[in-house]
């Protein structure tokens, strides 16, 4: 038997793979395990990424006191089935009892429903669909940062009252851009205004927006409305400058964060409106959970991702302590626990979540300052405009939660 | 693809002892791959990992029995894959059909879609053939990215897994597990029974001499097409059963990646043998769910394995044990 | 499908092709007639910033199918491989550019605090020589070391081997970078645009076109005009002949390899400011590419040309008319072509 290099190579590799196979996990028995899953490489990964998984580790150091806790996290590529793979597993081999994150919405709502048919607790941050409290509300989920109604309610409604009666969308061709072009669309109409037209492109995975510019352009339209986020919000804007249609036309980003406004540089995106449920520069308590936040994950500001995160963990571990640790693998029972008592910490104040599942936060509407305004890096919002915790986004009666009792 | 050393084949004509055509050799590996199939989940892996390898392996079985057995190497068979995926998950979720309906509604798909694709395709061979097989596919991923039926980027989500003929229900992970493995062992086995009977012995002809084999009488695109509707039936199968298994039917399914990553199992496990592209569909999925956590690790190693296999290794894994035992696997 | 000829009398034969253009303008008549001239024109006009617009970039996205089937098509012509790695360093010379551009970025990503002073970032008018040139060496490399082993074996092992060299060089490139795309700015000389009145027409990009078209054209003059052309071609058609006529085949293939990804390079940096500079971008265009390779004939670099020219203003076509069929025109057309004239339109044999 000639044992040549082929063979061993063959061999090796099959022998190595079993090692690979997984096998069914068997966790510490008071183990509390998060489970951070959102992009980490694609066009949302400087938005939430490593910096969310920093914020609940921030929220462990301060809450964990007498409770084991781990953190893991994982990359979902802006893929559902991925996603959603990826935390049947987690639950299924790697005893993980909470699922944090999970931004971009089809994800969201795939992992969504792994874990109402697993009975695990569900905090979503980063999405923004309205389905998450509305059809497809569960008893494990809890939505805790912003919503698509709530961007289009504020910033919507806010430019149209300016001045900008015409609009032109340009959407990301999946659950996230389509209901926010739709609640969008609600509010300009609403004000009076007109949709004279929008381009539907694929996600993720589009970078050269110019022919929908173009499209934009000849339609007669005096609004651009992005319903897009993160890489594609920005490239939309540099290609718009690049193509002049910034003279004729206003810009009204429906979804940006504050590492957006960095990203483009003060000289592009002065005078942009956008909203956000927190602002690390708002008041003292923020201004001081910021710097706590910043001596674990310098690189940034937090945003209303790692804030929401960051509330939304302290709130849980807060939970679980107080009814057990053994109980934490009840996810309706905890979610329903953490909805009787409002949360409290420095990044939101105090936060009642709804019934379906919905965190009750403010939103601010933001204008970004002019280079001459701002008097330092993350020194970039002015804010003009609250709306209370309670009155911002979809109100519970017409979110058709089946939770909800009429 | 006759470019290969093809190993000898020791065929051993037993009246008794004749497992389903396997030779010696082969029905010890059938009954090896049955023990592991049956013992596994129980020893402690995942059952879901396990039952994403059999829809591969199926997948992967399917597109083996084009090129190895026929010769045509199609670079699109995520088409057939994907858009079954589709249908099964449709109409379980809205038509209420039973896992069984659902999985065959998805293998009628592959077919159909095969018979359209095979008809365009199969006058053409060798590079041709795939960039045909290819070009088709991209169309069916840009159809399946903007109809309304598949939900595009979200796919088709929460697809409930039903009861098996109305009565025993598949939401338990073990009881789905029965119903892929069975189904995976019923297909495999019509594979083999196929290439192993008169119609396979003609499609060896085919492989081997077209142009004799035309001037004996064969009409060989015929063949070739059933052939391919064939693979393409079985393809469907597998991709509906996966998408019954996961719960959900996204647009990677139909993506031409996906086509790739099924070449690459074959290639890897054997192109032409029995068993290479079930053992290749196990490594790669395997490799696939132990890098996953390294980010796009998992890319850069299977156009690594690529690269060897094509330079060093074309007989794939299967291949070169048969080579070693000087039988055919 | 020749021309009738009835029994002992020849006349000119009717090539099939013309037979079916003659069809389609008897169709097209008589749509016309049916419907009327100013329904048709109604369905026809649009306006001119949308039209002219969508023309242009349909343009600019035909330069990009030009540059990159005229490599593939130059390499399937004297190394029989289908080079599947084309989009891959396409990708890698646009990346290339934008390293050189902001090197402190990445040398940060490998130890922080490293870093180089200004005088020595490289603007995008060197990249345009320095960056094919590097690719074309690392082409050079490959082929002695990789490439050379596959002129033995059957074209399909030509087409797995260079699938999976791509998906080693886009995960290599997706994992120091992720998948989101690293902005590149446009060259001070080329920013801003002009107002044409019925357009709005930004200077980078009708750069692109020209561009484009001058090294399209320069390469076809080489190849077909000149003599290390001639020699080129000669190889093609009888390498074994040439050789015993003194030329240095084996360097005359391995340079030709470093060529075409060169011009691949090229086109990446010429897309780094337009698509923002991204490890997908390769797969995005190698399909269609692919696509306009077969329908201009495997091996042909007038087809190349013109195909993807032809078919980038196709596109921008049916984005004004149809928009939901502009990704999959391009490959219906190929179809087309595939099924009535296999070697491609301007092919030679099958």
């Amino acid at each position: 038997m000639i044992l040549d290099r082929r063979t061993l190579l063959g061999t090796t590799l099959a022998a190595g793979s079993t090692l690979a196979l997984p096998r069914r996990g068997r966790a510490q028995s008071n183990t509390i395990k998060i489970g951070v899953l959102n992009d980490q490489s694609g066009p949302y990964r400087d938005l939430g990424g490593m910096h969310s998984v920093n914020a609940a580790k921030m929220a462990i150091k301060e809450m964990g006191a007498g409770l084991n806790v781990e953190v893991i996290s994982a990359d979902h590529q802006n893929k559902p089935d991925i996603g959603a793979g990826i935390v049947r597993q987690w639950i299924d081999q790697d005893g993980v009892d909470m699922i944090l994150d999970v931004n971009t919405s089809s994800v969201a709502l795939a992992v969504n429903g792994v874990c109402k048919q697993k009975n695990i607790s569900y905090i979503n941050n980063g999405a923004g669909t309205t389905d998450l409290t509305g059809p497809q509300c569960t008893p494990v989920t809890i939505h805790w940062g912003y919503d698509v109604y709530m961007l289009a309610q504020s910033t919507g409604g806010a430019l149209v009252k300016s001045g900008g009666k015409n609009w032109y969308f340009i959407t990301a061709d999946y659950v996230f851009g389509q209901q926010l072009q739709r609640d969008a669309s609600f509010f300009v109409k609403k004000e009076g205004g007109q949709v004279t037209g929008a381009s539907m492109y694929p996600f993720p995975g589009t970078s050269d927006f110019s022919s929908f510019l173009i499209s934009a352009q000849s339609s007669g339209a005096d609004v651009l409305g992005l319903a897009n986020a993160g890489a594609d919000t920005t490239n939309c804007i540099k290609q718009a400058a690049e193509f002049g249609l910034t003279q004729k036309m206003k810009i009204a980003a429906l979804l940006m964060y504050i590492n957006d406004v960095k990203g483009l540089g003060l000289e592009a995106a002065q005078g942009l409106f956008l909203t956000e449920s927190f602002y690390w520069d708002l008041d003292d308590k923020s201004r001081a959970f910021s710097k706590r936040f910043e001596e674990i994950d310098p690189a940034v500001k937090p945003n209303m991702d790692q804030a929401s995160c960051y509330a939304s963990t302290l709130h849980f571990l807060k939970t679980v302590k107080e009814m057990g640790v053994d109980k934490r693998k009840d996810g309706a029972a905890v979610v329903a626990q953490m909805k009787k008592t409002p949360a409290q910490d420095d990044a939101y104040g105090t936060t009642h979540i709804r019934e379906d599942g919905w965190a009750q936060v403010p939103a601010y509407l933001f204008q970004v300052k002019s280079p001459k305004e701002s008097k330092g890096t993350w020194d970039y919002y002015k804010l003009v405009q609250t709306t209370k915790a309670g009155e911002a986004g979809k109100p519970m009666s017409e979110g058709g939660c089946p939770l909800v009792k009429s | 693809m006759s470019a290969t050393t093809r190993p000898r084949i020791v065929t051993q004509h037993r009246a008794s002892l004749d497992l389903f055509g396997f030779s010696g050799p082969q029905s010890i590996a059938f009954l090896v791959m049955l023990a592991l199939i049956v013992v596994l989940p129980y020893v402690g892996i995942y059952p879901v990992f396990m039952m994403k390898v059999l829809c591969f392996a199926l997948f992967a079985c399917a597109f083996n029995l084009l090129i190895g057995y026929v010769g045509l190497m199609s670079f699109g068979h995520a088409a057939f894959f994907g858009m079954g995926g589709y249908v099964a998950a449709w109409t379980v979720k809205n038509w209420g059909f039973t896992p069984e309906l659902g999985i065959l509604g998805a293998g009628l798909t592959g077919a159909a879609l095969g018979v359209v694709f095979g008809g365009l395709a199969i006058r053409r061979q060798g590079i041709y053939f795939a960039m045909i097989t290819l070009a088709l596919a991209q169309m069916v991923y840009f159809f399946c990215l903007q109809a309304p039926f598949t939900g595009g980027e979200d796919g088709i989500q929460q697809v409930p897994r039903g009861n098996l003929f109305g009565l025993i229900s598949m939401r338990p992970d073990m009881a789905m597990y029965w119903l892929v493995a069975v189904n995976f062992i019923v297909f495999f086995l019509v594979i083999h029974r196929t290439v192993h009977s008169p119609f396979g012995q003609v499609l060896k002809a085919i492989r081997e001499n077209e142009p004799r084999a035309t001037s004996l009488g064969y009409r060989t695109d015929d063949y070739k097409l059933i052939a391919f509707v064939l693979s393409c039936f079985i393809a469907g199968i597998a991709g509906g059963t996966k998408s019954l298994v996961f719960g959900i039917a996204t647009l990677t399914d139909v993506n031409y990646s996906m086509s790739g990553e099924v070449v690459l199992m074959t290639l890897l496990g054997g192109l032409g043998t029995i068993f290479g592209p079930v053992a290749g569909a196990a490594i790669i999925v395997g490799l696939e769910n132990y890098l996953a956590q390294f980010g796009a690790w998992v890319t850069v190693t299977q156009g690594a394995i690529f690269v060897v296999c094509v330079l060093a290794f074309r007989r794939g894994i299967i291949g070169e044990i048969a080579a070693l035992f000087k039988t055919s696997l | 499908m020749s021309g009738a000829i009835a029994a002992g009398r020849r006349g000119p034969a009717v090539p099939g092709w013309a037979l079916w253009i003659g069809a389609l303008l008897v169709a097209v008549i008589a749509v016309v007639f049916l419907v009327g001239p100013a329904a048709v024109w109604a369905w026809l006009y649009k306006p001119p910033a949308l039209l002219l617009g969508q023309l242009l970039l349909g343009l600019i996205n035909g330069a990009f199918y030009a540059l990159l089937s005229l490599g593939l098509a130059i390499i399937f012509g004297m190394l029989n491989i289908i080079n599947f790695a084309h989009g891959a360093l396409f990708m890698m010379g646009a990346f290339i550019a934008w390293m050189l551009l902001t090197p402190n970025t990445w040398l940060a990503m490998i130890s922080p605090g490293l870093a180089v002073p200004d005088w020595l970032m490289l603007g995008y008018w060197p990249s345009l020589i320095v960056v094919p040139i590097v690719v074309g060496a690392f082409g050079l490399f490959l082929e002695k070391t990789i490439i050379s082993r596959l002129y033995r074996l059957d074209h399909l092992y030509g087409l797995l081997l260079t699938f999976g060299l791509a998906l080693v060089i886009e995960g290599l490139f997706r994992n120091a970078f992720g998948s989101s795309g690293m902005p590149y700015r446009i060259p001070n000389a080329l920013q801003g645009g002009v107002n044409l009145g019925f357009m709005f027409m930004p200077y980078y990009r009708g750069w692109v076109v020209v561009a484009a078209g001058v090294v399209c054209l320069v390469t076809w003059l080489v190849i077909e005009k000149t003599s290390l052309g001639a020699k080129l071609r000669a190889a093609t058609e009888n390498p074994g002949l040439v050789q015993a006529f003194g030329v240095n085949v084996p360097r005359m293939i391995s340079l030709t390899y470093a060529g075409g990804l060169a011009l691949a390079a090229f086109a990446g940096v010429l897309a780094a400011p337009i698509y923002s500079v991204n490890p997908n971008m390769g797969s995005n265009f190698i399909i269609t590419v692919f696509a306009v390779v077969v329908i201009g004939g495997m091996g042909s670099i007038v087809g190349s040309i013109v195909t993807g020219f032809g078919l980038g203003i196709v596109e921008g076509l049916t984005k004004v008319y149809y928009p939901q069929a502009s990704a999959t025109v391009i490959f219906v057309i190929m179809v087309i072509v595939l099924l009535m004239r296999p070697a491609g339109l301007f092919g030679k044999g099958s």
